[in-house]
């Protein structure tokens, strides 16, 4: 038997970047009665100044609708022309079917193929490189990745760990065919020995089978601060290195650098590990924006094109890092400058 | 070859210096790391992996935790070289 498959790969890269970010701006002021905390102290500790945070009737997919209809119209292409969509949410509140298939029936898109992943803040980087598979394989055309997140519905405003960190927010890239490599190598992997650093606690069936017990509340995101930082900082400045010497680059020839957007210390010491040059443009949208799992990446990228219009088409090391704990690293070419607006 | 404490603390004010930058005069056995040095926890985490390059110990997450002042820093490196 002989099964056919066209084995003639065709490049991908990346089309376009939308993005959403929620009209409510919260600052650091807003929180801090409640966890005993100050502006100063959080900014020392994250860089976070302010944060976006979806009102109570915006939902995840409301967030995703606008970020991936502003990507496939910079892209000059129609929801329709969609035939796959990777959706890396961990703040979807069913566990099915797929905010994938609930972003469809937004797009008015029936029949595209469509899955969400589960790799929390390295989500993007991780639908990256299966959407580049796909379209390298002639598995999809036209692929929209979506990072999109309400953390605010699993965070708990009295957690003086993570009340501060966390935030809502949509981002969306479309992958498509291009004439020439527009996406490095992937490296990515996990640590699950830590994999209790971040998680969100308890299980649903836990929650169910407890209701009402004090202790017991609502599935929130809990971090073990220290434990992630070390492992964001020493083990993933290698990572990213890697990833950019399997793109044929070096920390010299590289344009930009778009690290989730965990917390801007660990951006700090990445770009110092790493020894990255001044020449490097690094995303900062983690003062505006706060953490916002997989949907940093995306919303960082869109944010640093509207400041820097002149880096469309330049090269960025994307990398994301998170619960699992996981990582994915790749080298893209940013997106041209949109066919739309 | 155990380490002595004075060479053990010697580099740790090196260390700390580098990550807080503060002055070594002020860094003494009895300073406590976030209320005197100016290290807070993400700092602290800095200061502990230059600590593991420096002497060639292992600091687990646990121990960093009970790490409050620089004595206790020291000690544990002594003990544990």
């Amino acid at each position: 038997m002989t099964i056919a498959f066209n084995t003639d790969p065709q490049n991908a890269r990346i089309l376009s970047v939308g993005a959403y970010r929620p009209a409510r701006s919260v600052p650091n002021s807003e929180l801090v009665d409640r966890i005993e905390s100050s502006d100063e102290w959080i900014q020392q500790r994250t860089g976070i100044e302010s944060r976006r945070i979806a009102d109570s009737d915006e939902s995840l997919i409301d967030m995703a609708t606008a970020s991936s209809l502003q990507a496939i119209s910079r892209a000059g292409l129609k929801p329709e022309d969609i035939d796959a969509v990777i959706f890396a949410t961990i703040s979807y509140p069913f566990q099915a079917p797929s905010a994938a298939t609930e972003l469809l029936t937004r797009l008015n898109n029936s029949t595209a193929a469509a899955f969400d992943i589960s790799a929390a803040c390295a989500g993007f980087c991780y639908a990256v490189a299966l959407a580049n598979d796909m379209v390298r394989s002639r598995n999809a055309t036209n692929v929209l990745v979506v990072g999109a997140e309400k953390l605010s519905d699993f965070t708990d405003p009295d957690d003086r760990a993570t009340a501060f960190i966390f935030a809502d927010g949509a981002g969306s890239v479309v992958i498509g065919p291009s004439q020439d490599v527009g996406i490095g190598p992937t490296v990515w992997g996990a640590n699950s020995e830590t994999r209790d650093a971040i998680r969100l606690d308890p299980s649903y069936l836990e929650y169910k089978k407890n209701p009402g017990k004090a202790d017991l509340g609502w599935p929130n995101i809990n971090q073990q601060g220290q434990t992630v930082f070390r492992w964001a900082v020493y083990e993933i400045a290698p990572i990213a290195l890697r990833a950019l010497e399997a793109a044929g680059l070096t920390p010299e020839t590289l344009d930009v650098f778009i690290p989730h957007q965990a917390n801007d210390r660990i951006i700090d010491s990445l770009v110092k590990s790493m020894k990255l040059p001044d020449s490097v443009v690094v995303a900062r949208d983690i003062r505006t924006s706060g953490n916002t799992s997989s949907a940093s990446i995306p919303l960082a990228m869109d944010a640093l094109l509207a400041e820097r219009p002149d880096l469309h088409g330049k090269s960025a090391l994307l990398v994301g890092f998170g619960a699992g704990l996981v990582y994915a690293g790749q080298v893209v070419e940013l997106p041209p400058v949109p066919k739309n607006k | 070859m155990a380490l002595t404490q004075d060479a053990v603390l010697a580099g740790i004010k090196e260390i700390v210096v580098e990550v807080a930058g503060i002055d070594a005069g002020i860094i003494a056995m009895d300073k406590k790391f976030t209320d005197d040095l100016d290290v807070d926890s993400l700092s602290m985490v800095e200061v502990v992996v230059a600590a593991e390059e420096k002497f060639g110990v292992k600091i687990p997450d646990e121990e960093v935790t009970k790490m409050a002042t620089v004595g206790d820093a020291v000690n544990f490196i002594v003990n544990n070289s």
